[in-house]
C-alpha cells in the first residue's frame, strides 16, 4: 500500500497497514515537565515587559502634565497592589534578562583568529553591558 | 546492586487492542547491561512478540531511540544500573505515530530531511581532472559539529513544538541543513532558505532548548536553529535594502 | 511571499526588543516600581525628570525602548498562546490582538514622547 503517511492523515486498518497510534498532546503539556514549565514562565516574562511599557508611559504622561500629577503618580505607585505587581514584574524581567543573556551566545558564533570565542565570554560581556547600562540609568535618575 | 530489575514495557498490538498497554518483565541487571540488553533478553527469553528497533548497539546508527522513564534516550547508551531499584518504564519515542510496541513511524522526518537537500549542492560540478575540493581545518570546524547527527530523532521526541505543530520541520533537519550551508564546498544556501524560511521552518522554533539537551552527539540543534534565524533575518534585510543584488 | 517575508522582520523586532528590554527594563522597574515607591531612595524631582525627558536623545531611546519592547511582547506572547494553549483556530485573532496592540502602544508612545 503506497498511501502517503502524513501526520494528519488517518489511515484505515488493513491487514498489511496497521492502525497507527497517535497520542494526543494535552493542553497542559507544559505542566508535565519542569523544563517545559520553566520555558513557559520565561515566555510569559514578556507580559511584564509589556506591563513596564504601560507603566512607563503612565509615568511619562504624569511628568508631561505637571508636578502635581507626578506626585500623584508616585503616590499611586506606592499602593500595595501596584507595588506587588511591580515586584512580580521585577522578578520576571530579571528572569527575562538572565535567560536572554545566557542564550545569546547560541545565536552568535564569533570567531577570533580561527578559535571560537567561548560562550561564557559572550554571556559575560552581555552581563557587563547590563551592569554598565543599569549604572547609567541609576546615575541619570539619582545624580543631581 | 540488585540482581534483577523490573522493566515496564509499552505494548501496542493494533490487531488486538486500540491503545497502549504495559507489560512488566523481570530482567537480570549486570553492571554493564544497557536497556537494549534488557530488551533483547526479553525478546530472547521471555516474550518473543516484543517489537523494537536496534542495530549497531554502540550509539552511531540512531535506531534504538525510545522514551526511558519519560526521557528520550538511546537504549544502547543507557545503563540499567543507573535506574537503581527500578522499575524502568519503556515507551515508544514521543511525538511519532506508533506502529507496533516500541516501533514508531519516521517517514515524516525522512520527508522533511529530504526537503532541506542534505547534500553538497553546486552550480557546476568540478570535473575529476581538476582534482578534489580542498578544505582547511578552520573550514571543517565551521560545520563539523552539525555533521555528527545520527538521525536518532531524540530531538524530535523532546521538542514540544514538533508535538504541537506537525508541520514543523524540526531540529535535526535544520541542523543538517546548516551542516551543508556552512560547508565551504556547498553553494546551495539560497535553495535551502526557501524551505527553511517558511512558518513551518525555523520560525516555528521558540528556542525551548530541549533538543540540545537530549542530543547524544552534542550536535546542538538549538544553536544551529538560532544561528540560522539570524542568517535568514539578515538575508531578508539585505534583500529588502538591496533588491538588485542577485542571490 | 508576503507571508514569508514578515516572519524574519518580526523576529528581528522581537530580538531587538529582547536585547533593549533586557538591558534597560530591570533597572527601570527597580527604581520606579520598587525603590522609589518604597522610599529606599529619593525619587527624582519633577523638574529633574522633565529636563531628562526633554532631551531629544532620552526621548528617542525611550521611544525605541517602548516600541521594540512591545513588539518583543507581541511576538513572544503570540507564540505562547499558539503553543501553550493550542488555540490554532484563533490564529488570526491572536495575531491582530498582539501585533495590533504593539502598534497601538507604539503610537501612544510616539504621542507621549513627541
Amino acid at each position: 500500500m503506497t498511501e502517503r503517511p502524513t501526520h494528519t492523515a488517518r489511515p484505515t486498518h488493513t491487514e498489511y497497514h496497521p492502525r497507527w497510534l497517535r497520542p494526543h498532546m494535552s493542553t497542559y503539556w507544559w505542566l508535565k515537565r519542569w523544563a517545559h514549565l520553566s520555558f513557559i514562565l520565561r515566555e510569559l516574562s514578556s507580559v511584564f515587559v509589556a506591563w513596564f511599557v504601560v507603566y512607563f508611559l503612565m509615568l511619562v504622561r504624569a511628568v508631561n502634565t505637571g508636578a502635581a500629577n507626578y506626585e500623584q503618580f508616585l503616590d499611586w505607585s506606592a499602593r500595595p497592589a501596584i507595588l506587588l505587581v511591580n515586584l512580580v514584574a521585577l522578578a520576571f524581567v530579571t528572569l527575562h534578562a538572565v535567560t536572554w543573556f545566557n542564550l545569546a551566545p547560541k545565536a552568535m558564533v564569533v570567531r577570533l583568529r580561527g578559535e571560537r570565542v567561548p560562550a561564557l565570554l559572550i554571556a559575560g560581556s552581555n552581563y557587563l553591558a547590563w551592569a554598565v547600562v543599569s549604572a547609567g540609568v541609576a546615575w541619570l535618575l539619582l545624580a543631581g | 546492586m540488585p540482581d534483577t530489575i523490573k522493566m515496564q514495557v509499552a505494548r501496542y498490538r493494533p490487531e488486538q487492542e486500540a491503545d497502549l498497554t504495559f507489560e512488566e518483565y523481570e530482567v537480570p541487571c549486570p553492571p554493564d547491561w544497557v536497556v537494549l540488553d534488557g530488551l533483547n533478553y526479553i525478546k530472547d527469553q521471555l516474550d518473543g512478540t516484543l517489537s523494537f528497533r536496534w542495530s549497531c548497539r554502540m550509539g552511531i546508527c540512531g535506531s534504538c531511540g525510545m522514551t526511558v522513564n519519560g526521557e528520550p534516550k538511546l537504549t544502547c547508551a543507557t545503563f540499567l544500573a543507573d535506574y537503581g531499584e527500578g522499575p524502568v518504564r519503556l515507551e515508544p519515542l514521543t511525538n511519532f505515530p506508533v506502529v507496533r510496541d516500541l516501533v514508531v513511524e519516521v517517514t515524516d522526518f525522512m520527508e522533511k530531511l529530504t526537503s532541506v537537500k542534505p547534500w553538497i549542492v553546486r552550480e557546476a560540478e568540478k570535473p575529476l581532472s581538476e582534482g578534489e575540493y580542498l578544505q582547511t581545518p578552520e573550514e571543517l570546524e565551521a560545520y563539523k559539529q552539525y555533521s555528527m547527527c545520527i538521525n536518532c530523532l531524540l530531538c524530535y521526541a523532546a521538542c514540544p513544538i514538533y508535538g504541537l505543530e506537525p508541520d514543523f520541520i524540526g531540529p535535526a533537519a535544520i541542523a543538517l541543513a546548516q551542516r551543508y550551508n556552512l560547508d565551504s564546498r556547498d553553494e546551495g544556501a539560497a535553495e535551502r532558505m526557501d524551505v527553511l524560511s517558511e512558518h513551518a521552518g525555523i520560525w516555528g522554533c521558540t528556542f525551548v532548548g530541549e533538543c540540545t539537551r537530549v542530543c547524544p552527539k552534542n550536535v546542538d540543534p538549538a544553536g544551529a536553529i538560532q544561528r540560522y534565524k539570524l542568517t535568514a533575518a539578515l538575508e531578508t534585510v539585505k534583500a529588502f535594502v538591496m533588491p538588485w543584488s542577485s542571490r | 511571499m508576503a507571508r514569508r517575508s514578515l516572519e524574519p522582520l518580526l523576529w528581528i523586532l522581537f530580538s531587538a526588543g529582547g536585547v533593549l528590554s533586557a538591558l534597560l527594563v530591570p533597572s527601570l522597574i527597580f527604581f520606579f516600581g520598587v525603590a522609589f515607591p518604597l522610599e529606599w531612595l529619593t525619587p527624582p524631582t519633577h523638574g529633574h525628570l522633565e529636563a531628562l525627558l526633554g532631551h531629544p536623545v532620552t526621548r528617542a531611546v525611550a521611544f525605541l525602548l517602548c516600541t521594540l519592547s512591545l513588539f518583543h511582547w507581541a511576538h513572544r506572547f503570540r507564540y505562547t498562546l499558539y503553543d501553550g494553549l493550542q488555540i490554532k483556530h484563533l490564529n488570526e485573532v491572536i495575531n491582530v490582538l498582539c501585533y495590533g496592540g504593539a502598534i497601538a502602544g507604539s503610537i501612544a508612545a510616539a504621542y507621549l514622547l513627541r
